[in-house]
């Protein structure tokens, strides 16, 4: 039974949780953007925030609605809080005969509750559990973070100008991975259950059930959100997209992309599946230790394919080819599902505006443009 | 017992040069409890240089005491610079072993071509070590080696202790080659002409430079020898070993974890294409 939580009642949630012993984290505008940062009070939100999001454009302004969840994903997922764009791995110390002692650092800070994460970010982060949980080998620091993220999801009830989640089928209603998921309406929020640890901190606020008419206008919020969108993937993003990608790899398209793309790694950067990182050795000052650290990387840059005397992927064009065929098609013979859940992030901070359903589209052959509902029934 | 995520201490206990940028290191773990450290032929090590980082290296038993792990390293960057510098006594941190070494099982019975050029004959010499081993199992045993410069040729001694074998055929190429050079001058895909191969009982492993392994690849299909029966080990930057930092992945496959070692039907198409 879903709950109804007031907008006065949102301070006590996080007192709930600061007093459960998580630093809650929630999204507040800072330096144009929506950002996830430390939230103490409600006041912190975005209230009456509304972005316009085009390829390579965000634009943050003031809606005539005065909620707080209005606006629809910025740059960040989840992806920084569990996989770090910086993180050590191991230490090592020697002694006076020169053996070595290795010793893995696992992080060591309070557990985080993050507030408005989006039902994207919450498929993103299932793929990324794919990489650095569930396979042959487990990821020690990921899953230290994993444990300790308790997960308050916001459904969008708006979708910006470069989302796409209903054809890759991973929003705008958050179906799974969350403690608590939230859908705004007038003067609070109606709360679903997703796990025990959601369950028990529900319980210690006394929220009334939520009204059928809450329940409704709740509905209503995630369907408007879906009917919004105007663009899509090709193919539904399904596991079909592999095969048309590996079948075009010398399609003209590839080069034609090339000649706008930077090769800056920005779509990497914000995209909430992408892995990929590169590992660096920090020794201490008395020359008796290191530490042995990973930082995120990029199939964009050199160091990414350089193996001695080569770089593999040596242009732009082998590169852009390397990101879209791994993304949509690859993606499905090492996890079997795609890279790609729709959140539109590379499109957004892309600096000359390349979109990938587009890029997909000119490939495959099939629009990335929603057909209007009712230009379909007419 | 694998060492996946924090290497552990080992200590050279053997060290040798091959050439002027090429050395051995023969590494044992200083807990000389860890009895239970297995690997294949084919699969490899990271080994971790103090302060500096890891690099992937193939590993090769040294014939005859298993717990002894010996690397052939050449000499061409930060990690492998370091590495030359080290004596026996010095230690060196491990993780491994990593990856999928060569199908001996399904080369018991068969005569077995292996084809390496340049360093490639690293990897390669735990095949040989191994078929040597146990020597009933398997049939007649080619090896071709090809090199850039006659003068580039490594493990010169063993190459001739190995010719002298019975059922065994070696056959070296170089590209160019000094006056006295016992080997072919010219294309190692040459030496394929020069042997007796029986393309219906055989099993191919290869590794070196990928053109290499292209041309040998092309040369055998002329010649009828299955597809199937080529496996090949391929080579990307390699920087985790685990599959999770995405710098060797070949299309679909992590090379660190389906690799290095792979039949040629599964990389083809791909192995053909530039940039993956
Ligand atoms: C499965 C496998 C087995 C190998 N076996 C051997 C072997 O038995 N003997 C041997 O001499 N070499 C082997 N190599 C190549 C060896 O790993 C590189 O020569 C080494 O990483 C170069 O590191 P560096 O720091 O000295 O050079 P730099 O040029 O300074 O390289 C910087 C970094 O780039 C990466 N890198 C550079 N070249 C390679 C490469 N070829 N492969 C993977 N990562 C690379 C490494 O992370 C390296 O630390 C193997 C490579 C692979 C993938
Ligand atoms: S590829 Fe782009 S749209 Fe898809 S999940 Fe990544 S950032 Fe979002
Ligand atoms: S290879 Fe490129 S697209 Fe794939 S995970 Fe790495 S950075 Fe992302
Ligand atoms: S070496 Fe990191 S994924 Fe293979």
């Amino acid at each position: 039974m879903p709950y109804f939580l007031a907008y006065e009642q949102f301070n006590d949630l996080i007192s709930a949780l600061n007093a459960l012993g998580y630093r809650c984290l929630g999204p507040q505008v800072q330096d144009g953007t929506i950002v996830f940062d430390d939230l103490t009070d409600a006041k912190q939100l975005p209230w009456g925030m509304r972005d316009a999001q085009k390829p390579g454009q965000y634009r943050l302004q003031k809606s005539e609605l005065n909620e707080s969840f209005a606006w629809a994903n910025g740059p960040q997922a989840i992806k920084p809080l569990l996989f770090k764009p910086k993180e050590s791995l191991w230490r090592v110390e020697r002694d006076e005969e020169g053996a070595f002692t290795f010793k893995e650092t696992l992080p060591e800070h309070k557990p985080i509750a993050l507030i408005g994460a989006r039902s994207c970010d919450l498929a993103g982060m299932a793929v990324q559990d794919k990489t650095l949980l569930k396979g042959q080998y487990g990821d020690q620091q990921y899953r230290w973070h994993r444990e300790h993220l308790l997960v308050i999801a916001v459904n969008c009830s708006y979708s910006g100008g470069n989302c796409f989640c209903v054809s890759t089928k991973t929003g705008p209603k958050a179906t799974s991975g969350y403690d608590l998921a939230l859908t705004e309406i007038q003067n609070g929020f109606v709360v679903e259950v997703g796990s025990d640890k959601g369950r028990d901190l529900i319980d210690s606020l006394h929220c009334n059930e939520a009204e059928a008419a809450e329940i409704a206008a709740a509905a209503q919020r995630s369907i408007d959100a879906a009917n919004m969108q105007t663009k899509r993937m090709p193919k539904d993003n399904s596991r079909a997209l592999r095969d048309i990608l590996m079948n075009n790899l010398d399609h003209p398209r590839w080069q034609e992309v090339a000649e706008r793309c930077l090769s800056c790694g920005n779509c990497t950067a914000v995209c909430p599946t992408c892995f990929c990182h590169h590992q660096t050795e920090h020794p201490t000052v008395d020359g008796n230790g290191s530490v042995h650290a990973r930082e995120w990387d990029s199939c964009f840059t050199q160091g990414h394919s350089y193996i001695h005397g080569q770089v593999v992927r040596d242009t732009t064009e082998k590169r852009y080819k390397q990101w879209l065929t791994h993304k949509l098609g690859t993606w499905w013979d090492q996890f079997d599902t795609s890279g790609c859940v729709g959140c539109g992030r590379c499109v957004t901070w892309c600096p000359v505006g390349i979109d990938l359903t587009e890029e997909m589209a000119a490939i495959a052959g099939e629009s990335n443009v929603v057909v209007d509902k009712k230009e379909k029934d007419s | 017992m694998n060492v996946i995520d924090t290497p552990i201490d080992t200590k050279i206990v053997a060290r040798s040069d091959e050439s002027s940028d090429i050395f051995t290191l023969t590494l044992q773990f200083t807990d000389t409890e860890k009895k239970d450290y297995a690997f294949q032929p084919g699969q490899f090590n990271m080994l971790y240089l103090f302060g500096v980082g890891e690099v992937p290296i193939s590993i090769l038993s040294n014939g005859v005491d298993n717990r002894l792990y010996a690397h052939t390293i050449r000499r061409v960057g930060r990690v492998t610079d370091g590495l030359s510098l080290l004596q026996v006594g010095d230690h060196v941190g491990l993780r491994g072993p990593f990856g999928r070494g060569w199908p001996l099982d399904l080369a018991q019975g068969k005569d077995v071509l292996v084809i390496t050029g340049g360093l490639g004959c690293a990897p390669s010499v735990s095949i040989i070590y191994h078929i040597l081993k146990h020597r009933a199992d398997f049939g007649r045993l080619f090896i071709l080696q090809g090199v850039k410069h006659s003068s580039d040729l490594i493990f010169k001694k063993q190459y001739e202790q190995w010719a002298a074998l019975p059922n065994v055929q070696v056959a070296l190429a170089a590209d160019s080659s000094q006056p006295n050079w016992p080997g072919h001058t010219g294309l190692i895909t040459e030496l394929l002409d020069q042997i007796n191969l029986d393309v219906n009982n055989t099993l191919c492993m290869m590794c070196g430079p990928e053109g290499m392994m292209r041309a040998s690849v092309q040369r055998l299909t002329q010649m009828h020898f299955p597809e199937e029966a080529i496996y090949l080990s391929l080579e990307r930057n390699m920087e985790c070993a685990v599959g999770h930092c995405g710098h060797c992945q070949f299309g679909g496959d992590f090379i660190c974890k389906e690799g290095p070692v792979f039949n040629y039907p599964q990389v083809k198409a791909l192995l053909n294409k530039k940039g993956f």
